[in-house]
């Protein structure tokens, strides 16, 4: 595929935004409800006369003044590509939304934009403070899916986002959509996984490089995000959080949305059980999700382990029914010390279970041969 | 008139010579010491006075100058008493020592004149044969300690009175017993208390076995810390030379009873302990936790609450064995082998994660744990997760005792010594060493396995072939097999993702 190419005035259009992220940010806010997303739906005078009228003129004529040549070396110091709306390599996802963006600055893999098709696509998101439970289901749910050939996107937040985004390094491929400039590693702590996915995958921002994180640009990168994909999967997200944005931008794209339910206890999970009792498709595996995507049984992820002896087996039903440690597993079985971590740790070398950093146990969707 | 008297002072826990010049002449009466003397030396002179008059002796009511040389050491304590009060009394003609030189004194004066312990007595012997001294005049109760350094013949006094006895020849002290070293381990705390649990008395056994650092990971209450003090019973016994350090610290610290070291040292000091105080510090620097817990057991209950700056201090001397504490004008290195063990909650209000009563939000936990993987993690090997254990267990019949395990670890640490060298364990294998090690196809493929599926660091692939050593150990093999590997790769302390 050639090179992506994005025309300058969507290149000015970006440089536009970064130049009135400030004064974006005093009308629209990170939360749900934000005024962003629609902000980004008008036009660039129009734009700049709701939030910015005393400088609209000279900030225009300041963003004009930028010669193209200027605009391309920019973003070739930066290591990244760009294109817009008017380029055939743009993401046909992104052209059904009204406020999609004029041009995506990316870093990464361009060969990747080809594949960002909304049926070949899937969006995970979630909460940032997720549980382990969120956060154990994120990494398979990005393993599977991206192992079945799907593109996973994701934010590259804290949370079931970088989980996700793991699990779908681990599988395939990921695209990660940030709320700042591609180059900007945000999280700070992300920033290995950033490279990650810049090495593995791609990074896209609507913003040019250098931009830094403001709130508004969050909400406005989430439409990015729902409309790239034919699905978008709610993880573990609580009520008015900024997942539900995404799941809302979605549902009004006409995309699927989905949802993994939580316990009906658990205040970081009723967004997502909310989503459900409201008509959401329920996700439990890979499998849930991919059956929503591509119909009804198509292209079961390869999920079948070797085969256990009998000992290993009951060690297995034994995590199942909840014996997370090695020493609830050698009470409950009967075995010594040695003979239970013997056998943990070889489920564990075959894939059936992962185990925390404290020593908890818990169970793969990786199945049984013959079960 | 002038007189000496050979003594000697405490520095750290080894000693180090002092001589005591005393001079009596005319003048106005007058008793000052000079020489670096800390508080307690420059009260010796009230002690003296008394001690001498209570004796029947004359204190001379003349100019007495007393000078502690080599001038530029600082002296400390009370055990510089005995010395000056003698030289006193050998300046003013009173008594006369020098049949019995060589000679050194050291002890605590009451006013009585009664002669009362000092600490470090056992390094004061050893550095007093090292000067060529041949007998060392010491409190009564303190002849055990003395005694045990050959060469030295301790006289032991009761009183300042009997000095008098002693340089005359009519009266010899009584000789003391050398104290015993390798006494059984008294009957303290056993592991048969730790009821079920067997995940954990199989970390226990494989810690004990390599001498790893362990880390458990459980709820208040399930046990922790009465396994880690059930640790020093499992280990193997003290060499004859090894107990003599840990007696020689423990004298220096003033801990050493009258029946001597107890065994292999247990230490958990507290939480909210600083960095001088666990490595060692001061001024004039002396010893911490890590030195006292030397060839033992150092237990740090709730590690994740320990000041960072502590934990970061101890992680040169957990890799070395030694501790340089350096302070204005002193410097000293002092031994700390000891064993690791810590203990830490799962979340903050310790149920863990899992607990449907956990009350932590999902973030709090993360950033608890958080703190385990730092500071001290990447020098702990082993993990073992601890469950409260069920009514059943509890009720049910005692563990194994401890010196059915002690059996096993003694003789895998034999079959470790025997590959490495004396006196050395798994945990201090180098790489090369480790590298070295026999691998069975099925453990290497293993090992293989888990390095590229949970993409282990170098060091935890070593951390991971160290244990499988010791498992190997205990279970008796030359070859590290695919068994023994899985267990030791269960066993490891896992880096967080």
């Amino acid at each position: 595929m050639s090179e992506p190419r994005a025309c300058p005035d969507c290149l000015r259009r970006s440089r536009l935004l970064a130049h009135l992220a400030p004064y974006i940010e005093r009308v629209a806010t990170g939360a749900p409800g934000s005024r962003s997303p629609e902000l980004l739906r008008l036009s660039n005078e129009d734009l700049l006369a709701a939030v910015a009228p005393k400088v609209a003129v000279q900030m225009l004529a300041q963003v004009e003044a930028v010669p193209e040549r200027r605009l391309r070396a920019d973003l070739r110091a930066a290591g990244c590509w760009a294109c817009c709306r008017h380029d055939d390599g743009y993401p046909p996802g992104l052209r059904d939304a009204a406020d999609a963006p004029w041009a995506l600055i990316g870093r990464g893999e361009p060969a990747l934009l080809e594949r960002l098709e909304p049926d070949r696509a899937v969006t995970v998101v979630g909460a940032r403070r997720a549980s382990a439970y969120g956060r154990g289901i994120a990494r398979e749910l990005g393993r599977e899916l991206a192992a079945a050939g799907l593109v996973v996107v994701s934010g590259l937040a804290f949370g079931i986002d970088g989980c996700a985004h793991r699990g779908a390094l681990e599988g395939g491929t990921t695209v990660a959509v940030l709320g700042c400039g591609a180059d900007v590693a945000y999280p700070a702590s992300h920033r290995s996984l950033w490279r990650r996915v810049c090495e593995g995958g791609l990074v896209l921002s609507e913003l040019p490089p250098g931009t830094g994180a403001w709130r508004w640009a969050f909400p406005a990168r989430n439409r990015i995000m729902a409309a790239m994909a034919g699905m978008t999967v709610v993880v573990e997200a609580a009520r008015h959080s900024g997942s539900l944005i995404t799941a809302d931008l979605a549902a009004d794209l006409g995309r699927d949305l989905g949802a993994v339910p939580g316990p009906v206890t658990a205040r970081t999970s009723a967004g997502a059980n909310d989503l459900l009792a409201g008509g959401a498709c329920l996700v439990r595996d890979a499998q849930d999700v991919l059956d929503a995507m591509l119909g009804p049984g198509v292209r079961r992820p390869e999920r079948t382990g070797s085969a256990l002896e009998p000992e290993l087996v009951a060690v297995l039903a034994a995590v199942e029914r909840g014996e997370a440690s090695c020493d609830a597993v050698a009470a409950a079985l009967d075995l010594s010390g040695a003979e239970a971590a013997t056998a943990l740790a070889t489920l564990e070398a075959l894939g059936y279970l992962t185990c925390s950093p404290i020593g908890v146990y818990s169970r793969t969707l990786l199945m049984e041969p013959g079960v | 008139m002038l007189a000496t008297a050979q003594t000697f002072t405490l520095d750290g826990i080894s000693a180090r010579p002092v001589r005591v010049e005393v001079d009596v002449h005319r003048g106005l009466p007058a008793f000052s010491v000079v020489g670096l003397p800390d508080a307690a030396v420059r009260e010796a002179r009230e002690r003296v006075r008394a001690a001498i008059v209570n004796c029947g002796f004359e204190f001379p009511l003349r100019r007495i100058v007393v000078n502690l040389a080599p001038a530029s050491l600082r002296k400390a304590g009370p055990g510089l008493d005995l010395a000056i009060a003698v030289a006193l009394m050998m300046a003013s003609d009173q008594l006369d020592l020098d049949p019995l030189a060589p000679l050194a004194l050291v002890g605590e004066l009451a006013l009585d004149g009664s002669v009362r312990p000092v600490p470090g007595v056992l390094a004061i012997a050893e550095a007093a044969r090292e000067r060529g001294v041949e007998r060392l005049v010491v409190p009564a109760e303190n002849g055990a300690e003395a005694a045990l350094v050959a060469d030295v013949e301790p006289l032991c006094l009761d009183s300042l009175a009997q000095v008098a006895g002693l340089a005359a020849g009519d009266w010899s002290p009584p000789r003391p017993r050398p104290m015993s070293l390798l006494a059984a381990p008294r009957s303290g705390p056993d592991l048969a208390d730790l009821r079920g649990q067997r995940h954990l008395r199989h970390a226990l056994e494989v810690a004990a076995a390599g001498g790893h650092s362990l880390l458990m990971v459980g709820p208040p209450g399930a046990g922790k810390s009465l396994a880690a003090s059930r640790l020093p019973s499992i280990l193997p016994a003290l060499a004859p030379s090894e107990a003599l350090e840990v007696a020689r610290i423990a004298s220096a610290c003033g801990r050493l009873g009258a029946q001597g070291p107890q065994g292999r040292p247990f230490r958990s000091p507290h939480h909210t302990i600083s960095p001088a105080g666990l490595v060692g510090g001061g001024n004039p620097p002396g010893p911490g936790e890590a030195t006292l817990a030397h060839r033992g057991v150092l237990f740090l209950d709730e590690l994740c609450e320990f000041r960072r700056d502590s934990l970061e201090a101890l992680r040169t001397p957990l890799e070395s064995g030694w501790v340089s504490v350096a302070r204005a004008g002193s410097w000293r290195r002092l031994p700390c082998r000891f064993m690791l063990v810590a203990a830490a909650n799962p979340c903050p209000c310790g149920r863990g994660e899992d607990d449907p009563e956990c009350t932590c939000a999902p973030f709090a936990a993360q950033r608890y744990q958080s703190r385990l993987s730092g500071a001290l993690a990447d020098r702990i090997d082993l993990l073992a997760a601890i469950r409260q254990p069920s009514a059943a267990e509890i009720a049910g019949p005692p563990g194994e005792p401890s010196a059915a395990v002690r059996e096993r670890v003694t003789a895998a640490r034999e079959r470790a010594e025997r590959r490495l060298g004396p006196g050395r364990c798994n945990a201090d294998m180098s790489p090369a060493e480790l590298r070295g090690s026999a691998l069975a196809d099925g453990a290497a493929s293993l090992l293989a396995d888990s390095y590229s599926r949970h993409r282990l660091s170098a060091r935890a692939h070593d951390r991971a072939l160290r244990l499988a050593r010791t498992v190997a150990d205990l279970a008796g093999e030359e070859t590290i097999g695919r068994e023994q590997m899985a267990q030791a790769l269960q066993l490891r302390r896992r880096d967080a993702s």
